[in-house]
């Protein structure tokens, strides 16, 4: 059974500046496994918020259904397993750390006996134990950020979800909640997380999902998803004249003293290598280019990938393509 | 219950900080103590002035206090977004309701014996300390019951300025309802009659709580009457809080 389960949801909302409604979701699917992490990608305004919101209970879904552990959102036993932190989240800021979470724990229904140990533990678990008595209001972005974990932690959740959790972070405090989030897949809880950051959904998720135009429009592993195929290849020559070089190649130009070709086909690299040896020249690297979650954010958002990275300034233009 | 006392009790803690409070209850002290040099300015009874006015301002200050404080109760839990992490706990949103409003009703009792201290410290000095005032200043605490629950109830659904006023609107119309009673003898049965019937239901009769006349006069109240208003406030009050939590069960948090 899937921990969290959204079937076809859309949401609409009134729009001030028209009288029309905007159509944010237009049926979203997304299904969360028990132990794994979820990505959920897209970019700024394309719902992410939304569906979590959705998911955690906070809106109702126009039509479609949430289903989290099997139970309805509305069910607070499903909720006791469920840990949510949202996004740019705010606290009452005149308690302390420690007031904070305590009131939490209570909230989550954790007996007085065991309350004071489980906070020490959360604030220790987020690296806040020595400022937990400082004011929320005291609290820096990050520091908020990690209290915010530590409440979405308190109850033992089996399925965590984030709100874009490493947004207002500095590179220490996005690895700590890297570390968590892989520690908690170590558990076997499940975690769901929504972020425009590529690369912390490559360094921790099992599947992601992209979010565009109201719908998921890919969902699947990484690794499945990213080594598809390869894309180019791209070789590095030298001491070769690029206009006798007879390859059906994409693209060539002059990079300082060296020649690069970049190649569509694998075929094709057999013929450079024969020509290469066939004009006296060198090869010097040859390195296929594989998808990037970029390529594939960037793609499935409806832009084509640019063909080629930017060039350094002291670089020569291309060489006009040569037919062959 | 644990949950909704948290919740009452970290309303109370959040409550206590506000600067309305302190400004009401500041001039509710001086309009106390200023009945002293109104009583000399005034032909009649220096005591029987002092205690009316006293027991008015108590009055009055306990249910701005309410309305002020009572629109934006739930309005700042959604406005500063503390509400995302309360309602996605275990914790139901009737819970959250009831404790919100539980921790309002103990900041305006507290609010209301601090009046009441002072008032009866001036009593105490003007040698008129009576105990036959403490039955209209316990009613006053079912008025604020009354008024805390119709401005959550109006602010589940709208904004606080609107909450505001037609809290106020119903605080002086339940002031008054007693008048519709009098307006329906006069009317032959039928339609306006039965509309006049309606109101008089529907309106919080808040007259009921208002015997300051009375025991500032020393006109004894029946006992049945004064059970009657507790009855009366603690059902309206009760009411009121129950259609405000099924407001808020289907209710969107953007
Ligand atoms: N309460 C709301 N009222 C009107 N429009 C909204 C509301 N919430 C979100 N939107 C709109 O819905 C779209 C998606 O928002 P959101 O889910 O926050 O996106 P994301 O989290 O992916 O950046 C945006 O265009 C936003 O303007
Ligand atoms: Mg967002």
């Amino acid at each position: 059974m899937a921990v969290l389960e959204i079937s076809g949801i859309t949401k609409s909302f009134t729009s001030h500046l028209s009288m029309g409604r905007t159509q944010v979701l237009r049926g979203v699917d997304l299904k969360v496994e028990a132990g794994e992490v979820l990505g959920l990608l897209g970019a700024n305004g394309a719902g992410k918020t939304t569906t979590l919101k959705t998911a955690v209970g906070l809106l109702r879904p126009e039509q479609g259904s949430v289903r989290l552990f099997g139970m309805p959102i509305t069910d607070v036993r499903a909720r006791a397993r469920m840990g949510f932190l949202p996004e740019n989240p705010y606290f009452y800021d005149y308690l302390s750390g420690r007031e904070f979470l305590d009131f939490y724990a209570r909230l989550c229904g954790i007996a007085p006996s065991r309350r004071a140990a489980r906070v020490a533990e959360m604030l220790a678990r987020v690296g806040l134990e020595d400022r937990a008595d400082r004011p929320l209001r005291k609290f820096s972005k990050g520091m908020v950020q990690r209290v915010g974990l530590a409440q979405a932690l308190i109850n033992e959740p089996d399925l965590i979800i984030l709100d874009e959790p490493m947004s207002g972070l500095d590179p220490i405090g996005r690895r700590e909640f890297r570390d968590i989030i892989l520690e908690l897949r170590r558990n076997g809880k499940a975690v769901l997380f929504s972020s425009h950051i590529l690369a912390d959904a490559e360094a921790l998720c099992d599947r992601v999902a992209i979010l565009r135009g109201g719908k998921v429009a890919a969902c699947g592993r990484l690794d499945s998803m990213l080594s598809d195929r390869v894309r180019f290849w791209e070789a590095t020559l030298s001491r070769v004249d690029p206009a006798s070089l007879n390859v059906p190649h994409e693209k060539i130009w002059q990079r300082g003293e060296q020649v690069v070709v970049r190649l569509q086909e694998a075929e094709q690299v057999d013929t450079l290598i024969e020509e290469v040896r066939r004009l006296g020249g060198t090869l010097r690297s040859l390195v296929p280019h594989r998808r990037t979650l970029e390529d594939l954010f960037l793609g499935e958002l409806g832009y084509e990938a640019p063909e080629e990275t930017k060039a350094p300034a002291a670089e020569k233009p291309p060489i006009p393509k040569s037919r062959g | 219950m644990d949950k909704t006392l948290a919740i009452a009790a970290n309303t109370f803690r959040e409550a206590i900080r506000d600067r309305v409070l302190y400004l009401l209850l500041g001039f509710a002290l001086l309009m106390i103590g200023s009945s002293i040099f109104l009583s000399l300015l005034t032909v009649g009874s220096r005591e029987k002035i002092i205690i009316d006015l006293g027991l008015s301002a108590i009055s009055l200050f306990g249910v701005l206090s309410a309305i002020f404080l009572g629109v934006s109760l739930v309005f700042k839990e959604i406005d500063k977004r503390t509400i995302y992490t309360i309602v996605t706990k275990p914790v139901g949103r009737a819970q959250f309701i009831l404790g919100k409003y539980l921790g309002l009703v103990l900041t305006l009792s507290v609010n209301l014996v601090v009046m009441t201290l002072g008032f009866y410290a001036l009593l105490l000095y003007e040698g008129a300390a009576h105990a036959r005032l403490l039955p209209a200043i316990g009613l006053t605490l079912l008025e604020l019951l009354v008024v805390t629950a119709l401005a959550l109830l109006f602010s589940s659904f709208s904004t606080p300025i609107l909450s505001a006023l037609f809290t106020l609107g119903a605080y002086l119309a339940g002031q008054l309802s007693w008048s519709l009673r009098l307006l329906q003898d006069r009317l032959d049965p039928g339609i306006g009659r039965a509309v006049c019937e309606f109101f008089y239901w529907v309106l919080p009769n808040l007259w009921r709580f208002n015997i300051r006349a009375e025991v500032t006069h020393a006109v004894p109240v029946p006992l049945a009457e004064v059970g009657l208003a507790v009855v009366y406030g603690l059902a309206y009050a009760a009411l009121l809080v129950f259609i405000a939590c099924l407001s808020f069960e289907r209710r969107d948090f953007t």
